[in-house]
């Protein structure tokens, strides 16, 4: 038998032909199948128990009740908690953001010490033993040396527990030095209490309104409680109720108001007081309200200053518009006039909240309902008064760095002035504490933030992210993040109804890092002698229970506690006090740098997309920015097409932006929705700090301007600058 | 001049159409034994399971039956295999002297660690299975798709496809996909047995008759109804 070729094919042939009724190549092209689905590269996540645990979110002052959905210890999910007052099951993007807070890079693991110079990046990890025995010494050194008052903190409020514990460690170390992040707050709270003699928080029945008259707020972009502004705003909607938006800038809530009118920058306080001239004029005005305080010195100022046409001219406001708005205005029957520019970081003219106010009494709107309430926090804040020794008797008689309480006699706190102290010699700081907030990025005039903070030998950040702020520091003790911590969550901004939430644990904290009140508590009581016994709780959770006492467990099963309506203060009305004397000679809010050499104005822009207080974007948030805000690495500024034309600037071109105080390369996008003359530049960019999905995108607006002072309230009034944009 | 050729192909002919003939058979056989007796153990890698488990003792000990550790959550989301936590009730510490029971009180329950039991009927992430339908509203029972498991007393070796990854109980021990049990596989086409055929069940109460102006028989619907069989346009009801 020969076996040739032949055979050798018939062999394939018979295998091939066998293999075909074997089960061979059909299990292999299933598994197969099978195998493509499941490289291992494809991220499965594993399976597990699911359950949902209630909480409060803390990103931004909103206050939004969530949901949090796990798989066995693994958080999945945020949502918004249905049925609660704030948001009921709405949420925002940077909330539902939030695990890439939890789990993401930009966390701070473990205590760090530096070890580099300043800002280099270079820490060693250090034991939470050693971080605060370091603290301490240092502490009692600068105590030893009589030098208490030169120790300061940063915290984001001067509600809630931890705020107060901060405040508390200061008084009993003999510090006055407690600041907080301005915000528009301060100016309504200032207003509420210049005009009303009342110590409140300004609430808005803003859902109950039926005629919106916004002075540059970003209703839809993150003002007051963001989810609830937009919930009231699509209920306005469905409801046929009008939205008027007032700013120079087609905004998207100018964009989806009933009429977006536009004005020159600064001049809002004007319009108001001009709107209220036409309001008394015609006998619009509530008239009860007539018979309040200083209402005929009001009546007098707008009839004599603030007439149609002067404010026309000074508005940029064509005059039949403008009566035509205060007629409208004041016959509906539930008008509601805000402020506040943007998302409201700044708190700006005080001039401009005490106009917007009195319109809102002469249309007889004070805590009514659709009107504005002046509410009182719920003051479950009732620690025995601490025992003080003499140092911290005599440091607590001394002046303020900021100036708060002596230059501006009404205000508590004024970060805003702290550069220009430190950086002019007026004043020092030892030591510094920040925690919840990231002042070297978010502060208007960060430069000079950065060189005053340059000149403070000693800063302990407490901030759960590598901020700009922490790395900046020379010790970062890492707080726990909102979903891994208890935290009580005091009225949200603007909310008419007080109530108390409770941020809590949604699982085990996943790194070494402690509860900012632990440590504020450890630290004092490592001083020893007065201070520990000002903190004699044995740990924060001991001392929130404590505090909240029947809440607790209201709060464990709820989530949240509405405070009754007992917390509304009434106040006579006073339409005139002493700080509106300087209405009678109107001037815009002032604006930094000269016309001449700085032909532009500059003003900020807030996207719900972009958040810019002490959390920066997560990643998940930064992919949504539209590419006529962030293209590429860099801002995009708005320019009317007019503009563009005279400067020789077309779309998408490279331009320099020159401020007086800074300068930054942008990209040119020619924007028919904003008045020409003026560049728009959105904040929340130019982080370098965080981790590489948000850093080195953009520039920071905060860099480019500084701070002005209002000469009534002292706060920041700064809403934009003088500017210069040319090629590159 | 061609003549010469012809004759050998000829020849050539006649004389290999045996070995033709041979050879096909031969890579015929040689093909069958692989495919169906050789591929089968390459495929399969054997595993055990980190602990021989008696389904047969836990079933004795325990009031509920099946339910007892495989329970439905509140939420009615299905518990699967026992965690850590469910074993502890009992064994914290050994239970007799088993050499089973003594490594899984020492190397787990001590340790807070969970047992990595292999699954044998662990399906592809991409397949959506609700327990809680199939056995609370349809009504069926765990032996319908997983067989007399709780009659075992040892645990079986856990075969696992060397391609895929997944246990050889969802092909089918047969490696041919023939089945004898509606246990012995779980593919696709096994769920379809159900879902292609079956229409709808409902909870129905036959109203007392006579209701004039009604048509008879006349039923009223008492509970949920639940389409079984699956239409068009359903593959995402299983498929996320």
């Amino acid at each position: 038998m020969k076996i040739g070729r032949r055979s050798f094919l018939s062999f394939v042939i018979g295998g091939a032909a066998g293999t075909a009724i074997t089960p061979l190549p059909w299990k292999l092209m299933d598994d197969s199948s099978i195998w493509s689905q499941n490289w291992p590269w494809t991220p499965v996540p594993p399976d597990g128990e699911y359950s949902q645990s209630n909480s409060v979110c803390t990103l931004c002052p909103g206050g939004c009740g969530i949901t949090v959905r796990k798989v066995d210890d693994r958080v999945v999910k945020i949502e918004g908690m249905k049925g609660h007052p704030v948001n009921d099951g709405g949420l925002c993007l940077m909330g539902l953001s939030g695990l890439q807070l939890l789990y993401g890079p930009t966390r701070v693991k473990t205590p760090l010490k530096r070890v580099g110079k300043r800002g280099e990046g270079k820490w060693e990890k250090i034991s939470w033993d050693e971080a605060i025995s370091e603290v301490a010494k240092k502490l009692a050194d600068i105590r030893s040396n009589g030098g208490s008052h030169t120790v300061g903190s940063i915290v984001d409020s001067e509600n809630g527990t931890v705020p107060n514990l901060f405040k508390r460690f200061l008084t009993t170390y003999g510090s006055p030095n407690f600041m907080t992040m301005p915000s528009i707050q301060d100016s309504y709270a200032m207003t509420l209490q210049v005009m009303q003699g009342v110590s409140a928080q300004v609430g808005f029945d803003a859902e109950n309104a039926d005629f919106i008259l916004s002075f540059g707020s970003g209703i839809i972009d993150g003002w007051g409680s963001p989810v609830r502004m937009f919930k009231a705003n699509s209920a306005w909607k469905a409801n046929g109720k009008k939205v008027v938006q007032i700013e120079p800038r087609l905004s998207n809530t100018a964009a989806k108001s009933d009429k977006w009118i536009p004005i020159n920058p600064g001049t809002e306080a004007a319009l108001a007081l001009g709107l209220a001239n036409i309001i008394i004029s015609n006998s619009l005005d509530s008239k009860k309200i007539s018979q309040s305080t200083g209402f005929d010195s009001f009546k007098k100022l707008v009839q004599n200053e603030y007439g149609t046409d002067k404010v026309s001219k000074i508005t940029g406001i064509n005059s039949a518009t403008i009566v035509s708005l205060a007629k409208n205005f004041a016959r509906a029957s539930k008008p509601l006039a805000i402020c506040g520019k943007g998302q409201g970081s700044i708190p700006g003219s005080l001039n401009e909240f005490m106009a917007v106010h009195a319109l809102n009494a002469l249309v007889g709107n004070i805590n009514k309902e659709g009107g504005v309430w002046a509410v009182t926090d719920t003051e479950y804040i009732n620690w025995p008064k601490p025992e003080m020794d003499s140092i911290a008797e005599n440091g607590m008689q001394k002046e303020r760095i900021d100036g708060a309480g002596s230059e501006y006699p009404h205000t508590k706190s004024l970060l805003n002035r702290l550069a220009e102290v430190i950086n002019s010699g007026d004043g020092s700081l030892e030591a510094l504490f920040v925690s919840g907030a990231n002042p070297l990025y978010s502060m208007p005039g960060s430069k000079a933030i950065k060189n005053a903070f340059d000149n403070i030998p000693f800063i302990v950040s407490f901030s759960s992210y590598m901020d700009e702020t922490a790395s900046n520091a020379d010790l970062i003790l890492p707080n726990h993040v909102y979903l891994e911590r208890y935290e009580d969550v005091t009225t949200p901004a603007g909310l008419s109804k007080p109530i108390v939430g409770l941020t809590r644990p949604v699982v085990k904290p996943q790194f070494n890092t402690k509860h900012v009140g632990d440590v504020v508590m450890l630290i004092a009581k490592a001083l020893g002698g007065g201070m520990a016994d000002a903190f004699s709780w044995e740990s924060y959770e001991a001392c929130l229970k404590e505090t909240l006492g029947v809440k607790w467990d209201i709060l464990v099963e709820k989530g949240f506690e509405f405070n009754g309506d007992k917390c509304v203060l009434e106040g006579d009305f006073n339409f005139y006090p002493d700080a509106m004397k300087s209405l009678s000679d109107f001037s815009p809010v002032s604006i930094e740098g000269s016309a001449i050499s700085y032909p532009l104005l500059l003003i900020p822009y807030d996207t719900i997309r972009l958040a810019n207080g002490y959390i920066g974007d997560p990643p998940f948030a930064i992919k949504t920015v539209e590419d006529t805000v962030l293209k590429g690495k860099n801002s995009c500024v708005e320019i009317n097409p007019k503009t563009g034309k005279e400067l020789g600037l077309t779309e998408g071109r490279y331009a320099s932006l020159l401020t007086p105080r800074g300068k930054a390369k942008v990209k040119v996008h020619l924007y028919e929705g904003i008045m020409p003359g003026i560049v728009a530049l959105p904040r929340g960019l130019g982080h370098t700090a965080y981790d590489n999905y948000l850093a080195g995108k953009g520039c920071n607006f905060n860099e480019l301007i500084g701070s002005t002072e209002d000469p009534v309230s002292g706060f920041d009034e700064a809403w934009g600058i003088r500017a210069r944009l040319t090629k590159v | 001049m061609s003549t010469q050729d012809d004759k050998a192909k000829e020849v050539s002919a006649d004389g290999a159409a045996g070995p033709i003939i041979l050879f096909f058979i031969l890579g015929l056989a040689a093909s069958l034994v692989f495919g169906w007796i050789i591929f089968p153990k390459l495929l399969y890698s054997q595993k055990k399971q980190p602990i021989d488990f008696n389904h047969v003792l836990h079933v004795e000990a325990v009031e509920e039956g099946c339910e007892s550790c495989h329970f439905f959550r509140e939420d009615g989301s299905f518990s699967g295999i026992p965690k850590l936590e469910q074993c502890v009730d009992c064994h914290e510490e050994p239970q007799g002297e088993d050499p089973n029971e003594i490594k899984f009180v020492e190397d787990y329950v001590a340790n807070g660690r969970e047992v990595p039991w292999l699954v044998y009927a662990r399906q592809p992430d991409c397949v959506f299975f609700s327990h809680a339908a199939h056995v609370k509203k349809g009504e069926m029972d765990c032996g319908t798709c997983h067989g007399h498991i709780g009659e075992s007393e040892h645990s079986r070796v856990y075969e696992e496809n060397r391609i895929t990854g997944y246990s050889r109980d969802i092909w089918g021990k047969n490696i041919s996909g023939l089945k004898k049990h509606t246990w012995e596989r779980m593919k696709m086409d096994d769920c379809a047995e159900c879902h292609t055929t079956k229409e709808i069940k409902t909870d129905v109460e036959t109203l007392p008759w006579p209701i004039n102006w009604l048509p008879r028989p006349y039923e009223k619907q008492t509970g949920n109804q639940a389409r079984v069989k699956t239409v068009k346009e359903a593959c995402f009801v299983c498929h996320k």
